[in-house]
Order: C-alpha cells, then sequence, then structure tokens
C-alpha cells in the first residue's frame, strides 16, 4: 500500500465535513463537521511529512490542532451567548441583517 | 502496529499490517464521518465524529508522528469533544434539525456541491500521486518528540509564541462572552432572617408557573382568576428582563377551565365563582342589597366547601367595609 491511499481518506473526510456545513443547521453539528475538515487536514499534513521524510508537516499540524483549540473555545462560548438571546441553536434563526 | 510501521518506514511501499490497519480502519473513519453528517441528534453525531478522531489517532501513529497521535486522542478526544457535549447538554439534547427549508433546493444542491468537491479532490490527488515516497526513519532517528522540539523552538519559534498569544485571547474572550454581571447586591445572613421574620411574607414563598406542558422558572404562577401571581416570580430573573409573559391565550384557558369546572360543580359552586375581588366591592357599593347577597356564601346552601367559604367571607368582609 503506497501512503497516498491516507490522502484519498482525508480528501474523503474534508468532503464530508464541508457537505455538513453546508446541510446541517444546528450550529454545534455545523462545528463538529468544521472540527472533521480540520481533522482531515490533519491527516493529509501529516502523510505529506512521512513522504517528505521530515517534520514539517507535522509542525503545521500541531498548530492547526492549537488553532483549532482556541476557535472550539471562542465559537462555542458564541454559540452558548446565541443560545442565550434567542433560545435557539438553529443558524437559520439568526437573520436579523437579512433583507 | 505503530512500531512495526516505522520500522518498515524507510521502504518504497508500507507494511501489510498497516495496509491491513487502512483498510480496516479507514471504512470505519468514513462511515464516522458519514454518521455526523447524517445522525439526527447532536449527542449521536458527537460520539460519531470522537470515534472518527481515535481513528486519526492511530493513523498518525501508523504514519511515526507519535506526538500528534498522542495529542490528538487527548487533546481532540479528551477536551474538544467534551466541550462540545457540555455545550450540547446546556443548549438541550433534545434539540434535533429542523426538515423546514428556508432556501428551496439548497439540500441538494449542497450534497451536489460536496460530490463535486470530493471529485475533485481525489481526482486532483490521483492525478500528482508519486510511486515512491522518503518515509520518516531518518527524520525520527533521535526520537519524533525531540526532532520536533528542536524545530519547534529554532525555526517555528515565532509561530509558537504567537499561538501562546492566540490561545490567552481566546481564553479571555470565551470568559467575556459567557460572563454574567450580578445584578444584585448579595444578601447577608442577617438581612436574610429580618426579612423572613419580619418581613410582610412570612411562610414559604409560593412556586412559579408550573403547568401541564410547560414547567419553568420564568413564568409567573397565575392566581385562580388567571392573573399572574406577583410573589411566584424571581428577582433575578426580573431585573434581567427575562420573565416571560403568560400567553393572554393561555390565561383565557385556565378561565374557560375554571368556568366548565363550575359548570360541572353545580349552582353553589358558581355563585362563589373566582371574581376579582375589587369587582365584588365596588358592585356591592354600587348596590348594597342585591350584590350583597349574591356574594355571601351563606346563603348558597351548606354545600360549600371549606375554600370557597373562606374566599366568601373575605368578599363580604369587604363589601362591608366598604358599607363603613
Amino acid at each position: 500500500m503506497n501512503p497516498e491511499n491516507y490522502l484519498f481518506l482525508a480528501a474523503l473526510l474534508f468532503t464530508l465535513g464541508a457537505s455538513g456545513v453546508l446541510l446541517r443547521r444546528n450550529a454545534i453539528v455545523v462545528f463538529m463537521c468544521v472540527e472533521l475538515m480540520l481533522n482531515a487536514s490533519n491527516l493529509a499534513l501529516v502523510t505529506f511529512s512521512r513522504m517528505h521524510g521530515n517534520l514539517d508537516g507535522q509542525i503545521m499540524a500541531f498548530f492547526v490542532m492549537v488553532v483549532a483549540a482556541a476557535e472550539v473555545v471562542v465559537g462555542l462560548a458564541v454559540i452558548v451567548t446565541v443560545y442565550r438571546s434567542r433560545h435557539s441553536a438553529s443558524v437559520d434563526d439568526a437573520s436579523l441583517m437579512k433583507l | 502496529m505503530s512500531a512495526l510501521a516505522t520500522a518498515l518506514a524507510a521502504e518504497t511501499s508500507t507494511s501489510t499490517g498497516e495496509a491491513v490497519q487502512f483498510w480496516v480502519l479507514g471504512p470505519l473513519a468514513v462511515a464516522g464521518g458519514l454518521g455526523t453528517v447524517l445522525m439526527r441528534r447532536a449527542v449521536h453525531s458527537a460520539l460519531c465524529l470522537a470515534g472518527t478522531m481515535v481513528i486519526l489517532a492511530m493513523f498518525y501513529l501508523a504514519n511515526g508522528a507519535y506526538f500528534l497521535g498522542m495529542v490528538q486522542i487527548v487533546v481532540y478526544t479528551g477536551a474538544v469533544m467534551m466541550l462540545f457535549l457540555f455545550v450540547l447538554m446546556l443548549v438541550g439534547v433534545s434539540a434535533t434539525d429542523s426538515l423546514k427549508e428556508t432556501l428551496k433546493g439548497q439540500r441538494w444542491l449542497a450534497a451536489g456541491c460536496g460530490l463535486g468537491l470530493g471529485i475533485l479532490l481525489i481526482a486532483g490527488i490521483g492525478q500528482a500521486s508519486v510511486g515512491s515516497f522518503t518515509g520518516l526513519a531518518q527524520a525520527n532517528a533521535d526520537g519524533n518528540v525531540q526532532g520536533l522540539a528542536s524545530l519547534l523552538f529554532t525555526r517555528y519559534v515565532v509561530a509558537f509564541e504567537v499561538t501562546g498569544v492566540l490561545l490567552t485571547i481566546a481564553a479571555v474572550g470565551a470568559t467575556l462572552l459567557t460572563h454574567r454581571e450580578r445584578i444584585e447586591r448579595t444578601k447577608s445572613q442577617r438581612e436574610q432572617a429580618a426579612e423572613r421574620v419580619r418581613g410582610d411574607h412570612v411562610p414559604p414563598l409560593p412556586a412559579p408557573g408550573v403547568y401541564a406542558r410547560h414547567n419553568a422558572v420564568d413564568l409567573p404562577g397565575l392566581l385562580p382568576d388567571g392573573t399572574p401571581a406577583e410573589l411566584t416570580m424571581i428577582e433575578t430573573l426580573r431585573g434581567r428582563g427575562q420573565i416571560r409573559e403568560v400567553h393572554r391565550q393561555s390565561v383565557a384557558d385556565v378561565a374557560a377551565l375554571e368556568a366548565r369546572a363550575a359548570g360541572y360543580h353545580g349552582q353553589t359552586y358558581m355563585a362563589t365563582a373566582p371574581k376579582p375581588r375589587s369587582v365584588t366591592a365596588l358592585e356591592t357599593t354600587g348596590r348594597p342589597d342585591e350584590s350583597g347577597a349574591v356574594t355571601d356564601p351563606r346563603d348558597a346552601g351548606p354545600g360549600t366547601t371549606g375554600t370557597t367559604g373562606s374566599t366568601g367571607t373575605t368578599g363580604t368582609e369587604d363589601a362591608e367595609e366598604a358599607r363603613q
């Protein structure tokens, strides 16, 4: 088996995450799909690191993980705040700026 | 399995063990991803995502990224998914996605776009494929963690420190977003005791609104005549403006129910039917002879219950006060 198969798997998972972001309405599930996309990109980075034989790809994946952690903290705080004021976690309900 | 993978990583093709691992765990990871997207309940989505993340950690380990594999398990499945579950429980587990489409045909369009993106990505990777790979045996010679550290603290040290700033800002931001000011002063024990014993209201306060279809502290309880009772509202919620109105419809429902119950119990109950007390007082002042006879429960006969009798007597007392 060639490690390229990991790249195909990563592409598949990224696609699933992107479709989930477009399809789902619940803000938390949308957020989980974003996490799935980030994980897929991490898998691709780790595989690149192995194919090229240096550790820079793993460093990139490490930074992606740190940024994802920060993003999760702020994003979930935003979701909780929106839920408190509107009693709903649906992304369709926050439409006040729509014409 | 991961040790086996590193031992053979310098070669041009991966070991059979790793291939078996990939073909067993890869479909499981895809199934987890599908579950994350397609499960109707958010908790099920979260569990599917956690499974996918654990499988991805296995793949990191197989690819020679030992540190990242461990971090993936500890940070993602340990911390991030727990955070997700906490927020899910906070927001309400039972909430499912609505089936109503806000944009017409958006669902099919989105599925088509996802399919197109997938075909594009996979075709692109297939086009760019190379036969051989280097492997991490040389880079991981001094140990994976040591190799990562020597890169992280030399070439990527600025990015590393900026990341630290980012994490601090994220923590402050999350605290700021979810923080709430206390809107009233904390009462001391002495003040609480004085309030309890010397105040106007000595017995425990009545409970807030608990209805057959609803049970919440932000709804006021209703008096027998359907008006909201002031004493049942919580001071903090009132200060924040979070007291919800009891809808006029439900008040009317309560009134209708009362009327039906009164009709069921018969004429005697009707005579002392719950009217606002001030109205009876007004009537008695207007026409003292007739309405005094109507509101007097002792005229209605011996069949009246204790509670109706008591309200009736207060009504007559009011009427007597009004006459004086």
